[in-house]
């Protein structure tokens, strides 16, 4: 079974191979562990864009396979890393606060303890009782689980009362980005119980862990990797039966899938969830990485950056939303960093900090205009010079009646 | 013969025109029907009231045995139970091959979870080369429906109603755009079809439901205006001052 899998599949080879590959490399390049020639901040950016890829291919399955362009699922990313970042907080503040009560005469009671742990962590916010969704921050185990469950709920109630509406394209778009926009500014204020603007901080640092960043960054680049390749094998398998077949009909013609008998609106909400929830697990991993997540990153820009790297790597096929989702966020890294040289043009000077996002926003146009299938249809046209045209067009919906000649006038 | 769906009474309004006034249809088990009708007669309307598209205004659609009101159930539902639907344009998943398009239709469980699970078994397979055979695209059940040719596209769309195995068929205007030669063969798919289920089939060319040889409906503003054998219709004087005569 899973054999023929793969055989159906050689893409899903072809790109974990390439993953194992890239991993390898880079540890043995890496300070930590290996011949030092890249650094450990390099190391960490790396690992984030792993997670970025991870949220793209979940992307590609809610949008370029199901035809839903949600504008929400970095709030889900989001989530994913003030779950984790609750604990590795929470965590690391009671060992400080342990360690430096433990000079104390009298030992301190579990409760001081807490009230301490309090304080460390609410003082900026002037507050220093654990608010009720804290309760469980001192449980690595259900942190997790909440990583998964939280979004996943939030995505499951949304969706649910979104897609019972029938609510469909430009209107559900509008709706996700407006969900986001309403948790941005729910997480902003100070009463949200969870450090308002100033957000989670620390995160690098993990509670208990002897081994210095240099090392840390490469076990969060490896289970980056790892994140990555199942969910990037998962989102193969969902999208190469049957389901697969729905979904895409979906996206091209609702109305007929309801016709043969698939209740859409329920297959449109597991999608939106499951995918929300793989968001989560990326987000999960990609903040203890950064160190710090606060509201701003919740910000609905975010989630449209990741609709504009999907169409720039290729929708509807799973490696193109991985490669726009690395090329694009690396390329601007490297633009606002500061580290692409300005161009002097006399009268006026380009800095690449300023106009990166003018760039950005023209290669997007230009990608929908001139190359609907992105980074990835540069894989057709290798494939397409050794197999004959077979034509098959991919008709959009409302040109589904039409043959290939008539839909090319 | 017992009825399987009856329509009666039901209208329709759409922003105060009423496309549909106090229509009563019934269909028996195992039966063809011809609509016809002018254009904006509502036959199309009709289909989606049937199919739960269009919820209408008043009056009841009934259906099966156990005489159960399909107003309240969802497209999905009424599907399930056993009403399969042509559209006027022929709406195939372009994107997809012949025989995915098939196996989608294949009457199977239609829940995510066991659609998530589900891999074709080799006797899916079969049915579907079956079918692919009847509607004459055996040889092409590896190319994208997209890259078929406009009559193919309408017999592919016909091949999944039958996967569909419904009990009832609606079927939009089969034969728009087909060459004499096509029109033929959609007889005869729909004339097969009848055979072990009902078929309803709106058509504007008269010699393709002459062909069909069956009772024929003729539909104007919204209500049955004539009911009865082709000749029984067609020499009926409103029907030829409505329809025939233009
Ligand atoms: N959703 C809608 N909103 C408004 N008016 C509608 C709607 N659907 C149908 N109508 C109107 O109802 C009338 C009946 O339309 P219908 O499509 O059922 O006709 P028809 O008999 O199928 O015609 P044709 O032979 O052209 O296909 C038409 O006047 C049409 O404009
Ligand atoms: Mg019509």
């Amino acid at each position: 079974m899973q054999r023929s899998f793969i055989a159906k599949n050689p893409s899903v080879l072809i790109f974990l191979a390439c993953l194992a590959l890239f991993t390898l490399i880079v540890t043995v390049l890496s300070e930590g562990l290996g011949l030092g020639m890249i650094s450990t901040s390099f190391i960490k950016t790396l690992g984030k864009t792993l997670c970025l890829c991870l949220i793209a291919v979940a992307m590609d399955l809610i949008w370029g396979f199901t035809g839903i362009l949600s504008l929400g699922h970095f709030a889900f990313f989001g989530l994913g890393g003030y779950m984790i970042g609750m604990w590795l907080m929470y965590e690391r503040t009671r060992l400080i606060v342990v360690e430096s009560l433990s000079q104390a005469e009298i030992p301190p009671t579990s409760s001081e303890v807490v009230d301490a742990i309090g304080n460390q962590i609410f003082g900026v916010v002037g507050a220093s009782e654990f608010p009720l969704i804290w309760a469980f921050a001192d449980s690595l185990f259900l942190q997790l689980l909440l990583v998964v469950l939280v979004p996943g709920l939030l995505a499951l109630v949304f969706g649910w009362l979104a897609f019972r509406s029938r609510v469909t394209g430009v209107y559900l778009s509008i709706l996700t980005q407006a969900m986001t926009l309403a948790l941005a500014l729910y997480l902003f204020q100070n009463d949200s119980g969870l450090r308002g603007n100033n957000g989670l901080s620390g995160l690098q640092n993990l509670p208990g862990v002897e081994a210095s960043q240099d090392v840390v960054s490469l076990w969060f680049l490896w289970a980056s990797a790892l994140a990555l390749g199942l969910g990037y094998l998962l989102a193969a398998w969902v999208v190469s039966g049957k389901f697969g077949s729905v979904i895409r009909g979906i996206r091209d013609n609702e109305a007929r899938v309801r016709f043969l008998g698939y209740s859409v609106e329920t297959y449109k909400l597991m999608i939106f969830t499951l995918t929300a929830c793989i968001a989560a697990i990326a987000g999960a991993l990609y903040y203890p990485q950064a160190g710090i997540i606060n509201p701003a990153e919740i910000a609905p820009i975010a989630s449209i950056y990741l609709a504009v790297w999907v169409a720039i790597g290729g929708r509807g096929r799973l490696y193109g939303a991985v490669i726009g989702a690395a090329f694009v966020s690396l390329l601007s890294t490297w633009f606002t960093g500061g580290q692409a040289p300005d161009i002097p043009l006399g009268f006026y000077t380009i800095k690449w900090v300023d106009w990166w996002l003018v760039l950005l926003g023209l290669s997007f146009v230009a990608v929908t205009l001139f190359a609907p299938k992105g980074m990835g249809g540069l894989v057709d046209l290798w494939t397409q010079a050794r197999a004959p045209n077979r034509h098959g067009a991919d008709l959009g919906p409302d040109d589904s009646a039409l043959r290939e000649q008539e839909a090319s006038k | 013969m017992s009825t399987l769906l009856e329509v009666s009474g039901v209208s329709v309004t759409f922003d105060g025109f009423r496309a549909i006034n106090n229509l009563s249809f019934q269909i028996g088990e195992a039966e063809l029907r011809a609509v016809i009708g002018p254009n904006g007669a509502g036959k199309t309307t009709f289909m989606d009231i049937v199919t739960g598209k269009t919820k209408p205004d008043e009056g009841r659609v009934i259906w099966g045995e156990k005489s159960v009101s399909l107003l309240k159930m969802s497209e999905a539902k009424i599907a399930q139970a056993g009403i399969g639907r042509k559209f006027q344009k022929p709406t195939v998943f372009e994107d997809q091959t012949v025989q995915e398009n098939l196996l989608m239709a294949l009457k199977k469980p239609r829940g995510w979870l066991s659609v998530l699970s589900y891999r074709a078994k080799p006797e899916d397979l079969d049915k579907v080369a079956e079918l692919a055979k009847e509607i004459g695209l055996i040889d092409e059940l590896t190319r994208k429906s997209g890259e078929l040719s406009h009559g193919q596209k309408q017999w592919l769309e016909i091949g999944m109603l039958l996967a569909q195995e419904p009990r009832l068929l609606l079927v939009d205007e089969p034969a728009a755009g087909m060459t004499p030669q096509e029109r033929e063969h959609t007889t005869d798919l729909l004339l097969e079809a009848a055979k072990t289920r009902a078929v309803v089939v709106v058509e504007h060319d008269m010699e393709f439901v002459r062909r069909l040889n069956c009772k024929v409906t003729v539909l104007h503003e919204g209500s049955v205006l004539a009911e009865g054998s082709l000749d029984h219709v067609t020499s009926n004087q409103e029907v030829i001052d409505v329809y025939l005569g233009r």
